[in-house]
Parts: structure tokens; C-alpha cells; sequence
């Protein structure tokens, strides 16, 4: 599936849900499907600044996918992680880099958006969006 | 007596609503919420007689420079400063904080030593540490004990002839421990060292008086009283400020300006560079008089009153810890509910209406002792009720319920 129909099934899950108690009961559920990080990529280098939660992301190339484990310590904040590398992980470099996140805000999870909630989902779009930067680099 | 109806009229924004639900507002160690008294004396400042002040000889600059002046008065009688001057006008505490840290560079010399308590806030940390790059003098710390208290007999051993300096907060923001700063001072001084208190935290809950505590800074900031962001006191001795160098050069902090050589202005402009916040000023005051009508003593005694109560029942709740249980302290509750990260609590909490701070409080060396990666804090003020309580108590059980 590309990253546009994952990110559209993901809203069409949400879109069940008609309050906010639901909707983030679903996301702590996603959070615990999350492909969790080796414990020996929980390094420095790995850890997302700007969060109030500690998160992890490690990025592998698969041939010529992407392929994203990551972690954090809050579990909402898990469950947004979660939800984002759905729609990132094994998918092309340059699929990731031209991807848009619109969809964050379709389901209804705006608010992390806001640079005050320092929970980086922000800077995890960013971190996501560099890995794909070094990689694609790799591959030209 | 605190008529907590009464008050909450005066607090516009307590009527709005968040996420739909009533707004709880327990973020109150952060900023606090401005009563219509304050805000009134905002928008009359700009309608009325907005001006640059000690300039103009035109009316408006007139009216405006007496305001701002009245003002620096009325915050010398609360704090029981000697003199007006001895009041400096500031953007808040951590440039209060600032202003002194720098200005100590030149008295300072490599060995000398600067105390600081374990319960400070980053902006009672840092520019010290910086001050202490800049001139190579150490700094010590006091450490704290499990209820969040300063091991003062630690201090003791730390005090030398070689301590300059100390510093520490009056009242803790992470914990809300009230520090012995009588016996701080006292010890200091015995030493012959300096003290700077910072009191962002105190000022909202007790009443100071810098010639009683006999301190030779105090700090604080108007937003966390009832007043406008931006603006802030720091206290200095005269002997003190006359001694200190100027923070920054401009216009109002001059005598006379050549080329040559420049001469500065005396107190307190010698320290108010540039054109100030002159309405923040003027609604400080304003801020001011608003607390002392209610009354310091009723504000404390009906804080502690929300404290015990607040205390009572999130203990009730199983698995959750408060940080900070010395007996001397104020309406503030820092908490974790076992197995369960604070943002996560937080960001339940805040889609149920209420405004709690998480995260490591900007006092990291705290979280660092405790070991945890931060706390949920609930602070309260004289315009909080037992209901709200109430609803944080529920909106905290609902948040485990869905991440336990």
C-alpha cells in the first residue's frame, strides 16, 4: 500500500469514533503494535528531542524500503509513533520525503501538533522525514 | 475569610470552556490569572495616557511617569523596602536573576565560592554557572532529602570564608517546599556572603519584607501575582546596587554622554535601560493592591485549606506518589501515578478541562534525585474550589482507568 491509502485507512479506523475517549483508547491500542526498537538502539542518537516523553526511532533500509522501530515511555505519545510509522515504514525514501501528515489532523489528533504540547510529533515528522533524506541520499 | 464566588467574578477568563468541559485552572506556579482590576488598569493606560515616561514635558508623559512611579512606591511599601530606589523595575525574575549574576562578575575571582540549593528552578541555576565560567569560582550545592527539604546541615559545612555568594528560591516551583531563607540569610551573612532569594514562587502566597529578612536581592515576577507577563522586581540594598555595575547601556540609565566617557544615572535608572514596561508597571501595582485587599494571611490560610484537601484525596487514589511532603509548604502538589508517564496524565486531564503542568518543572536536578522523568503538578490559588479538586481527583482516576 503507499503511504496516501495507509494514511486513508487509518483515518477511515478513526473515523468510527465519535468522542475523544475512543479515540485515544484506539491510539494506545496502535501504540501497542508498534514494531519496538532493539533495546541496543536506545541510544542517545536515536532519542527525539523536543519531547516531554523520551521516544526512539531506528531507521534500516530493506533493499530499497525503509523499515522504522521505535519506542517511547508514555504510552500516548507511543501511540502517535505508532500511527506514523504505519504510514512511513516500509516505504520508499523519496515516498517519505514527499509525503504530507494532513491526516494527523483528520483524525482528530491536532492538538500534538502544537509546538506547546512538546511531545515532538512535530520533531518526530522531522526525524522520520531526515532518515528518508539520509537514505535517499545513500541510494543516488 | 476568602468568598471564593465573589473573587471568581473578577476572573474572566475562569468562566470559558475547554475541550468543553468548564475550564479547571491548576497551572497556577506557572502564571497566574488576571482579574478584571488589572486588566481595567491595562486598557485605561492605553486609551488614556500611553507615553514615554521621565522624558516629555507633555501631560500624557507627565500622568504616565507618575503611574509608573506610583507604582514602584507601592511595590516598595509590600515588599518594605527602605527606599524607592531600591526597587528595580525588571522583565521578570530571570532577568532580575541575570542582572545581579552578571553585575557579581567583576567581585568574583577564581576559588572564591557561590552556593545554590538543589531545589532551584533552571533560571536560579544557569546564570550562575555562567558567572562561575566567567570568573572561575565554584559552585556548591545544598543538597534536599526525600520530603523535598533542604539539608541544612550541609550548609553549614559548606559555608567559608571563601563563599561570596548564596542563593535559592524562597519557595520551590517543582515542590512548593517552603526554604528556611531566615536561617539562609542569617548564615550568610555570618560569613560575610551576599544573598539573592528568589521569590517568583513565595510572592504569590506570602508577603515579604526584605528589611526584616535583612536579604540583600530579592527577586520575583508580576505574572505569577495577578499582573502582566514581561514584568518583574528585583529588591537590591542600596549599598549593593550603588556598587554594582550597570547591566545594560541606553537611553534613561544615563548622566551624560560623550564620546569620550558616559556617566551613568543614579538609582534606580542606573538599571533601566531603554524605555520600560511602563503599563506592565503601572498594572503590577494594580496586581498588587488586588492581593492585599484580599489579604495575604486569608490567601494562605485558604490555600493551605485547598492543599489539605487536594492531598487527602489524591492519596486516596491507589499507586499515586506526591513528591514534596515537607510540612512547609504551599498549594502546590507534584505527583506520578505508578507505571504511568506524566504527559500522559497531563494530556488526559487537559481533554477533561483542566490545566495541570508536566514534565521536569524546569528543575531537572529535582527529577534527576527522585529519579523520574518528571511529575504531574497541580497548583493552587485563592480564586480555586474544592469542587475543581474534586474534578481533577475524577479526571486523574478516568486517566489511569484508560492507561493503567
Amino acid at each position: 500500500m503507499s503511504i496516501q491509502e495507509i494514511q486513508e485507512e487509518i483515518m477511515d479506523e478513526f473515523s468510527m469514533f465519535d468522542d475523544w475517549m475512543q479515540r485515544y483508547e484506539y491510539m494506545i491500542e496502535l501504540g501497542k503494535s508498534l514494531p519496538l526498537i532493539e533495546e541496543e538502539f536506545k541510544t542517545e542518537e536515536n532519542t527525539i528531542k523536543g519531547c516531554q516523553s523520551k521516544v526512539w526511532v531506528h531507521a534500516e533500509l530493506k533493499e530499497d524500503k525503509l523499515v522504522f522501530t521505535a519506542d517511547s515511555d508514555a504510552i500516548i505519545t507511543k501511540g502517535i509513533v505508532a500511527i506514523l510509522i504505519r504510514s512511513f515504514s516500509n516505504q520508499k525514501p523519496q515516498d517519505i520525503i514527499d509525503a504530507d501528515t494532513d491526516f494527523i489532523d483528520e483524525i482528530g489528533l491536532k492538538e500534538h501538533l502544537s509546538p506547546t504540547r512538546a511531545n515532538g510529533l512535530v520533531s518526530m515528522i522531522k526525524q522520520l522525514k531526515l532518515y528518508a533524506i539520509a537514505y535517499q541520499a545513500q541510494l543516488n | 475569610m476568602i468568598d471564593v464566588d465573589k473573587i471568581r467574578l473578577d476572573f474572566p477568563i475562569l468562566n470559558r470552556e475547554v475541550n468543553g468541559k468548564p475550564l479547571v485552572y491548576f497551572d497556577n506556579a506557572a502564571t497566574s490569572q488576571t482579574p478584571q482590576q488589572v486588566i481595567d488598569v491595562i486598557v485605561d493606560y492605553y486609551s488614556n495616557y500611553n507615553a514615554n515616561i521621565h522624558r516629555g514635558v507633555h501631560t500624557l508623559s507627565q500622568e504616565a511617569t507618575d503611574a509608573y512611579e506610583a507604582a514602584r512606591k507601592k511595590i516598595q511599601e509590600h515588599f518594605n523596602a527602605a527606599k524607592p530606589y531600591e526597587i528595580i523595575f525588571t522583565s521578570g525574575t530571570t532577568h532580575g536573576i541575570n542582572l545581579i549574576a552578571t553585575g557579581f562578575t567583576s567581585f568574583l575571582k577564581k576559588g572564591d565560592e557561590v552556593i545554590v540549593s538543589a531545589l532551584e528552578h533552571h533560571s536560579n541555576i544557569v546564570p550562575w554557572q555562567m558567572l562561575c565560567e566567567r570568573t572561575g569560582a565554584v559552585l556548591k550545592v545544598i543538597p534536599m532529602n526525600e520530603d523535598g527539604e533542604l539539608v541544612m546541615s550541609v550548609y553549614d559545612e559548606l559555608l567559608s570564608d571563601k563563599t561570596k555568594l548564596v542563593f535559592t528560591n524562597h519557595i520551590s516551583n517543582a515542590l512548593g517546599t517552603i526554604n528556611p531563607i531566615e536561617t539562609i540569610i542569617e548564615k550568610a551573612h555570618a560569613v560575610g556572603a551576599a544573598v539573592l532569594i528568589d521569590g517568583a514562587q513565595a510572592c504569590p502566597h506570602v508577603k515579604p519584607d526584605v528589611q526584616a529578612l535583612d536579604v540583600d536581592f530579592y527577586v520575583a515576577s508580576a505574572h505569577k501575582m495577578c499582573g502582566p507577563t514581561g514584568m518583574g522586581v528585583l529588591y537590591g540594598k542600596e549599598e549593593w546596587l550603588e556598587k554594582l555595575p550597570p547591566y545594560q547601556g541606553g537611553g534613561e540609565m544615563i548622566d551624560e554622554v560623550t564620546f569620550e566617557k558616559t556617566t551613568y544615572a543614579g538609582l534606580p535608572h542606573k538599571f533601566e535601560a531603554g524605555t520600560p514596561n511602563i503599563c506592565g508597571g503601572i498594572a503590577f501595582g494594580a496586581a498588587i493592591d488586588y492581593m492585599n485587599n484580599i489579604g495575604f494571611d486569608a490567601i494562605a490560610a485558604y490555600e493551605n485549606e485547598l492543599l489539605s484537601y487536594a492531598t487527602e484525596k489524591l492519596l486516596e487514589i491507589d499507586g499515586l506518589k506526591i513528591y514534596g511532603t515537607s510540612t512547609e509548604k504551599t498549594s502546590v502538589i507534584s505527583f506520578n501515578i505508578e507505571g504511568i508517564h506524566p504527559y500522559d496524565i497531563g494530556t488526559i486531564v487537559d481533554k477533561l478541562g483542566i490545566a495541570v503542568r508536566t514534565g521536569h518543572h524546569c528543575a531537572q536536578p529535582i527529577m534527576d534525585y527522585f529519579k523520574i522523568p518528571g511529575t504531574v503538578r497541580a497548583s493552587f490559588s485563592f480564586y480555586n474550589t474544592k469542587a475543581e479538586i474534586d474534578a481533577l481527583v475524577d479526571a486523574v482516576k478516568k486517566a489511569k482507568m484508560m492507561l493503567g
